[in-house]
Parts: C-alpha cells; structure tokens; sequence
C-alpha cells in the first residue's frame, strides 16, 4: 500500500503515549507508514451501498438482582501477579 | 499589566462542580455482581466487570429509575432518547481500559437545585447529570502515586453505578460549595437513591477561577468572554462538603495572592491533599478528545422520557418543610430540625399522629434530637428502637410519667443503658404517684410544718412554694406539682 500517505511521526507518539506503549524512532517511522495503510482501508467504506437499518431495540434492561460471580481465586487466575487478593501492577504516577 | 494595577483589582470567585454520587442499587450498573461492600478485595466480580473478553454489558432497570428520580428532583428535562459511550483511558482501574459512560446525551439535562447559605436562597443551574460506572480502586504501595513501588488493584467497586451532576459554575464562594453538596446529599437520600455513610460515595472535581469584581453583574450573572479569559484550576480528591469547603478556600487564596503579585495563574489540574490541607499540581496527559469517545454498541439507546410520569418520587424537604410549618404551626428552625433527614420526618408524623404534634416536636427535635446530639448519635443509631421512643411519648401524652421525669431518667436511660422505658419507669418508680398518696403526703407536710403553714395564714406566698416543694420530695418527684399546689390550697383553707 505504498500509495497512501503516511501518518506524522508526532501522531504516532501521541497515540503511543495514550496507550502507554514505548516506540523507538524506528518503530515510529514503521508506524507512521502503517497507520496511513490502514486510514486508507477506510476509504472502502465510502463504497458501502447505504443500507437499511436493522430493527429499533431500546431499552434493555436486566432486574436489579444479585447474581453469583467469580470467586477471588478465580477473578485473580489470569493475573501475571496478585497480592493479597488483589491485582499487582507497576506504579502508575 | 503591573503590579500596581494588579493590587487594584477587585476580585470575585467563580466555581463549578462535577459531583459524582453512587447510586443505591443492590447490583452494579451492568452486571448482577453485589454493591455491598466486601471484606475481601476482588470477592463481587465478573467477566462484565472484570472486562474480560466477549462478556456483555447489560444495564440495571434501578439504577436507571434512580436516574429519573434524580432528575425529578433537580427539574431537569430527560431527552426522548439518550445512549452510552466509551471513554478511553489505559489506567489500570479500568480493566476494560475505557469507561462506559454518557457523552453527547446525557440522561438529565438542565436542571436546578434550590439551597439556602446563611440564610440566604439560592439557586444553582445543573448543566447535565449522567450515568457511568464507577472504576476500581488502586492502592498505592510504598509511597503515594508518584513514588509506590507498585499498585494493587481491588474491582469490587469497579462497576457500581455512579451519577456525575455538572452545575454551570453559579458558585461565588466555597461556603456556597459546602451549603450545596449538603443540600444535594439531603435530596438524594430522601429519594432513597443514596447512603451518604458509605464511604466513597460522593466524590467531587471542583473548577475554580478569579474575574475582576466589576464583570460581575448585580444578580450574579458573569459574561461568557470573561470566564473564557479567566485561567482556571480544576480540583480534584474531593470526598466530603468540608473538603469541599477547605480545598476551595485554599485554592481560591492562592490564585488570589498569585494574582495580587502580577504572577499568572496556570489553568491545570491540582490534587486536593487533605492531610496537609494543600491543592498540589498534578501533571495531566489527557485532552477530551485524546479520550476518544464513541457510542457503545454493546448498550442499545435508552427512551425514557415517559418515565418521569410513571416513576414517583416523595416529597422532598423544602416542600416537606413548608408542609410542616403550615400543617403543624411549627417554627422555621423546628421545621428545619424535623425535616434534617426523611427517616427524622417521618419519625415526627406518626408521633403527631398518634398524639399531639406540639408535643412530637419538641420530643422529636429537642428530646431526641437534643440527647443523640449531645452523644454524638444519629438517628439512624436508634432505627431500631423508634417504637420505644413512641411508647415514651405515649407515657408522657397520657400522664402516667412528668415530662421531667421521661426526659432526665428515661430518655437518658434508654440512651445510655439500652432499656426500654417500661423497664425504667418501674425500676425507678417514676409512675405518677396515686391521689391518695399524694394527698396523704399533703396532710403529712402540714402537720409537720406548722411554722410554714402558720407563715401561709400571715399571707408570705413563699411558704406555700415550701410546702409544695415538701410534697415533691415526699413522694419522690413523681407527683404533680399543680395538682399538689391545688390540694394544699384546698386542706389550707379548711384549716
């Protein structure tokens, strides 16, 4: 897809820094050229016939009742680490 | 412009609110998992609300009727439809790593809320109140947010349903801040959708700016040009009406000195630290359009617009209020004090019911109010034993006990010492000494105080006041002293 234009490289960084994600230059520069490649997928949408939309749905609700959810042992199993029944991560300052 | 000038200038506060408030429901906002607080950390989770892969929000039908209520209180208009949407933010409270909540529609939309500060009525203009889920709580470990080895992570709260009431920014002063966020936690728990006891359950960023004096206008009103040129602060770790109140007074005086000394005032985010009664600078990384909002697909649109009729909402305090003083012939401060809570107002009406209403108001605002107060309790402290307080009024309204006698020995006792009033009244014999006692305690004072009686003949009234007072501590303090006065006059005059 070498002809769409590629996104500026301070976007790339910005939308990194976002998602907490750390680029080095060359990894910006490969980006800067993919996010272009997939801003231009979009135009396909311009293509799309207009069409129909599906059925109205509105207001869906569940009643007010409790229901039984994971144990701790189960909600922390995925955890890569945990401390007394709790999710362990970086400092986030 | 100089420091001169600067010094010059008249200055006036300018302050808006974001309140956020959670709202009592048993289940979270989209997901069946409890809202009640848990002793063990991550113990009410779910797929929803752990944002686990493929799990699907579904929205609780109460803690939308909890929004209409709210709605209805503060007069807002509720829009035929209004939706959700994502926030984005990676913070590990999220787990979904975006937050569902409302954007372009919310479900309240222009508002008002009456109050009163130092006796004065004002109203604030509610910009919009919606709904959103409530993040998870993080712990900082070894240090605060900048400094912690690491972060520990609890979802129990993730999920709760919370509303975020924005006011216009009406607020001139931070005692006007703490007057409101007071009102509003009234009218919430009155509609029953709020538990102020819970912790963490009102939590406010407050926006702060200083204009020149002069751009405010007699009634208050300030030009939309001039709050666009004033840099303001944004505060935020707000979780009390006396935060409120210290965080904003701090902040106000140092723009206000910042001004004076012809330095700027940064427009940024402070963090209210308040055990050191400070506002810090905090470093800030996201615009509103770095959140990237959009519509969440997996919610489908609310139409609720009707509800407003279906749904009914009690009576709220200011009409309550208003009612009390009419119906009752009260005064404005005991209307006030019966009206402090829904639980103290409805307390009061089954008394005025079942016996006088001048006599349930001063037992219910002086009596009880009075004792609770004086122990630091609440009524909420003795819910279970209203039916005990009514029995004592009932000893009162019928004569079986004085007035003196239910307040000093019962009240106090049932208070203190757990017991019912019953229970009191015969341990101490306090009941209502029987005529023939009294009127043998009558003849025995006469007949052992023939100085006194012989002084009542010469016409000193004070000897009468001496015989009475012979009679009352004769039979313990449990007779009436009327009627005592009336039968000593009587066996006097046949003397």
């Amino acid at each position: 897809m070498s002809d769409s234009e590629s996104v500026d490289p301070e976007e790339v960084r910005h939308v990194a820094g976002l998602a907490r994600v750390d680029l080095d230059e060359a990894e910006v520069e490969r980006f800067a050229d993919q996010f272009g490649d997939i801003l231009s997928y979009f135009d396909a949408l311009d293509e799309v016939p207009e069409t129909d939309r599906e059925a109205d749905l509105a207001n869906v609700f569940r009643a007010d009742e409790v229901r039984e959810g994971l144990t701790q042992a189960e909600a922390l199993r995925n955890a890569s680490d945990s401390e007394d029944g709790r999710f362990k991560g970086p400092r986030v300052g | 412009m100089t420091a001169q000038t600067a010094q010059a200038r008249d200055l006036a506060t300018v302050i808006g609110l974001e309140v956020h408030v959670q709202l009592e429901t048993d289940t979270k906002i989209f997901c069946g998992c409890s809202t009640e607080p848990a002793d063990e950390p991550n113990s009410r989770t779910c797929p929803v609300c752990l944002g686990l892969p493929g799990a699907l929000p579904v929205l609780n039908e109460a803690a939308v009727e909890a929004a209409v209520k709210v709605g209805k209180a503060i007069d807002a208009d509720i829009p035929v439809e209004t939706r959700f949407h994502r926030k984005n933010y990676y913070y590990p409270d999220l787990p979904k790593d975006f937050q569902i909540t409302q954007y372009d529609a919310p479900i309240c939309q222009d508002g008002r809320l009456e109050f009163s500060v130092e006796g004065e009525d004002r109203a604030v203009a509610i910009r919009r109140a919606h709904l959103e889920e409530d993040p998870g709580s993080l712990q900082h470990v070894g240090g605060d947010i900048d400094t912690a080895d690491y972060t520990l992570v609890d979802y129990n709260r993730a999920g709760t349903p919370l509303m975020e009431i924005v006011t216009e920014p009406d607020f001139r002063s931070p005692g006007e801040v703490r007057a409101f966020l007071a009102k509003l936690e009234e009218v919430l728990e009155y509609l029953g959708v709020f538990d102020a006891t819970r912790d963490g359950s009102l939590r406010v960023d407050a926006n702060l700016s200083m204009v020149d004096a002069d751009a405010v206008a007699d009634d208050g009103a300030i030009d939309g040009s001039t709050l666009e040129s004033a840099n303001r602060t944004e505060v935020k770790n707000i979780s009390s009406h006396k935060g409120a109140e210290q965080a904003l007074a701090y902040e106000q005086s140092r723009q206000k000195n910042a001004i004076q000394r012809g330095a700027d005032v940064a427009q940024e985010t402070r963090h209210w630290d308040e055990s050191k009664g400070v506002t810090l600078s905090m470093r800030t990384k996201e615009e509103e359009k770095d959140y990237r909002y959009f519509r969440e697909a997996d919610l489908p649109p609310l139409r609720v617009a009707d509800w407003k009729k279906r749904i009914a909402i009690p009576e709220l305090p200011a009409a309550r209020r208003e009612r009390f003083r009419e119906a009752y012939g009260l005064s404005r401060e005991a209307a006030d004090k019966l009206t402090s809570t829904k639980q103290v107002a409805d307390f009061f009406e089954e008394v005025a019911e079942a016996f006088d209403p001048g006599l349930a108001a001063t037992w219910v605002a002086d009596e009880l109010l009075g004792e609770l107060n004086y122990r630091d309790m609440h009524v909420t402290d003795v819910e279970g034993r209203l039916d005990e307080v009514t029995r004592l009024v009932e000893l009162v309204a019928t004569d079986e006990i004085t007035a003196k006698n239910a307040h000093e020995t019962v009240l106090r006792g049932m208070l203190d010492g757990g017991e019912d009033p019953d229970t009191i009244v015969e341990r101490e014999g306090l009941g209502k000494t029987g005529d023939d006692e009294v009127a043998d305690a009558v003849r025995d004072a006469i007949e052992a105080n023939p100085d006194a009686v012989a002084d009542f003949h010469a016409g000193e009234d004070g000897a009468l006041n001496f015989l009475v007072g012979q009679v009352m501590q004769s039979t313990g303090g449990s007779a009436d002293p009327g009627t005592v006065n009336e039968l000593l006059r009587e066996a006097l005059a046949g003397d």
